[in-house]
């Protein structure tokens, strides 16, 4: 049927996050296939793998995009975030005993108070200069890690362990139930930041600053929260993988990882959660996928397989053009209109 | 007086912008500033505001010294404005640029707004009422759920307005009512400026170059040339000055 509008009683329907019966059983839907689909597949290890690695992307990638896509402040210094959250929860675990889920939140924290030393000059500096300020961050986490060798293992890295108790998470399976209610909680957070004062105030910065400015948002602290936020996402999003993972290196956190997940908003949307969530798995989809179908052309044609991993990163780097070229508004923009499609079927408008 | 404005200055550089301006706006009355292009208008609106900082001289609102605060102090004193090339914040609905003129009267902190906790989810419902009036008021509804950066120019205007009307201001500075405007749209807009002063009793400062609006609507009226002020009085007065009849009026 194709509706032209809704009528809504008060405006506090409509900020509501349940807006319809419809949205809500589809969230019903999802919650009951989230706590199903590990217990459906139990025996398929892999594909809890892959859901956990996404999972933890997903935490990634909605920082980055309240950084960069909803304030504006590009920043390739991400993986430098994910880095010291892994660190902090491993050291504080390993060396100082702390239990698992104090040592997650504190590792958020830890790394939100650096987001906000690296966020400091973004009231002077913009573009290409903070940009550069972030990769700069970046490059000292990194040498800090590689050379600090009491602290952090160096090169050869630094075990991670995982107990609550006595209890000891040791499953892809209990990680998937202990990831996915955070990826829930931080998702909801991001949501209603989003979509109330503060998530404006970032938006209207993004937009015209100075316009910003004239309305009263005090562009130092709204950047300054933005930088927090990403980087507690992202420091959250390390200490998980690094307890999933089990041991972490310097090489886990190459500088290659900021841009895979500035690809990630980018093909996903920019500005937008539910963006951040189709880019982090996209972008660890796919390339599980191209291994997946090398790895079977490789049955058939045995050389193909070195052709295939030799092309890979070209394949990837081809779908982030197209997105830029076709599709600005990244998979939430089509998700819009497919919807907007729907909802006005067999209508062409 | 409710704004009062002493010797104040403004260089780039080597040009100035505005040199010695002094005069003060009553309250809630329709002040104008005319005066040809790169007279210094804008930059007096900017001075205002403080997007622009003084070299020398006062602006005081309401006893307060504005000169030294930043835009975003100086409009906690319930200072709003538009801009000449409409400012907004283009990838957001009509809606949410006016839910924007709230920022000051949202008291929740962020991490409340993330948690939907409490106040923030009844101060998110109070203050989209608020904006739903001015909405009404500058008959936008329609509008009101659309991406702005996709709507006329016409009606970016009336938004632009509309936001600086949600932050309920006690002074309304308006750059260029009518430039790009038709005729009726420039009609309306005088209108809604009109009833502005009368209706919500709102002191105006008006820049704009159409001098049937100015006459029509100005309770006050200066003139300036050159960053300097030239004329001011009443729209008769300033109507017959010999010098605004030379240097702006075109003889
Ligand atoms: N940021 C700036 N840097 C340098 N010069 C400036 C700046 N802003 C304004 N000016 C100069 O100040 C003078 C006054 O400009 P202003 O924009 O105030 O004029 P205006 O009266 O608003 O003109 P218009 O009717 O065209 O809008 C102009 O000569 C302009 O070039
Ligand atoms: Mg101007």
């Amino acid at each position: 049927m194709a509706t032209c509008g809704q009528f809504k009683t008060t405006y506090r329907e409509d900020i509501k996050v349940w807006k319809t019966l419809w949205l809500k059983s589809w969230f019903a839907f999802l919650f009951m296939l989230m706590i199903l689909f590990p217990i459906l597949n139990p025996a398929d290890c892999y594909l809890l793998y892959i859901t956990n690695i996404c999972g933890i992307a997903v935490i990634g990638s909605i920082g980055l995009n309240m950084l960069s896509g909803v304030t504006g402040q590009i920043s390739i210094g991400h993986a430098a975030f994910l880095a010291i959250g892994a660190y902090t929860s491993a050291i504080l675990t390993a060396t100082l005993k702390f239990p698992f889920p104090i040592a997650l939140i504190i590792s958020g924290f830890v790394a939100a108070l650096l987001g906000l030393v690296v966020g400091l000059p973004s009231m002077r500096i913009k573009g290409l200069y903070l940009l550069l300020s972030t990769m700069a961050f970046y490059f000292i986490t990194l040498y800090v890690l590689v050379h600090w060798k009491s602290l952090t293992g160096g090169v050869e890295g630094i075990e991670v362990q995982t107990k609550i108790g006595s209890f000891e998470l040791d499953t892809d399976l209990k990680f998937y139930f202990l990831i996915m209610p955070i990826v829930v909680l931080l998702t909801a957070f991001a949501r209603n930041f989003l979509h109330t004062k503060p998530g404006r105030a970032c938006i209207a910065i993004r937009d015209r600053d100075i316009a910003a400015e004239t309305i009263g948002v005090n562009l130092f602290k709204y950047k300054t929260i933005a930088f927090g936020i990403s980087s507690f996402y992202a420091g959250i999003a390390g200490s998980l993988f690094g307890h999933y993972i089990g041991w972490i290196t310097p090489e886990h956190f190459p500088f290659s990882l900021s841009i895979e997940y500035l690809a990630m908003i980018i093909v996903g949307g920019l500005g937008s959660v539910l963006g951040s969530i189709f880019g982090a798995i996209f972008i660890i989809a796919v390339p599980e996928g191209i291994r997946l179908i090398s790895h079977f052309l490789s049955n058939i044609y045995p050389d193909v397989i070195m052709k295939f991993i030799d092309l890979k990163g070209v394949i990837f780097g081809l779908i982030i053009i197209s997105f830029l070229v076709f599709e600005p508004e990244g998979l939430a923009g089509r998700w819009e209109k497919i919807k907007i499609y729907f909802k006005n079927w067999p209508y062409a408008y | 007086m409710m704004l009062e404005i002493e010797s104040l200055w403004l260089n780039f550089g080597g040009i100035t912008a505005l040199s010695d301006i002094n005069f003060s706006i009553e309250e809630g009355k329709i002040s104008s500033i005319i005066g040809p292009n790169g007279a210094g208008k804008t930059c007096l609106f900017n001075c205002i505001t403080g997007i622009y900082k003084t070299r020398m001289g006062s602006i005081r609102f309401l006893g307060r010294e504005l000169v030294g605060l930043k835009p975003y102090q100086i409009s906690k004193l319930k200072i709003a404005r538009t801009f000449q090339n409409v400012e907004l914040f283009n990838k957001l609905t009509v809606l949410d640029n006016l839910l924007l003129g709230r920022h000051n009267s949202i008291k929740s902190s962020f991490l409340m707004s993330g948690i939907f906790w409490g106040k923030a989810c009844s101060e998110e419902t109070e203050n989209r009422r608020r904006v739903e009036e001015v909405i009404d008021f500058l008959e936008m509804e329609k509008w009101s759920k659309h991406i702005v950066g996709n709507l006329p120019y016409g009606i970016q205007k009336r938004t632009e307005l509309g936001r600086a009307l949600s932050m309920n201001p006690k002074l309304l500075l308006i750059d260029e009512v009518s430039s790009g405007m038709n005729a009726e749209e420039t009609e309306d807009m005088s209108r809604f400026i009109l009833d502005i002063k009368e209706e919500m009793g709102i002191t105006i400062i008006l820049v704009e170059h159409d001098m049937r609006v100015i006459m029509d609507i100005s309770d006050w009226i200066m003139v300036l040339d050159f960053g300097k002020k030239i004329a001011d009085g009443p729209p008769e007065e300033v109507k017959k000055d010999p010098m605004v009849i030379r240097s702006y009026l075109g003889g």
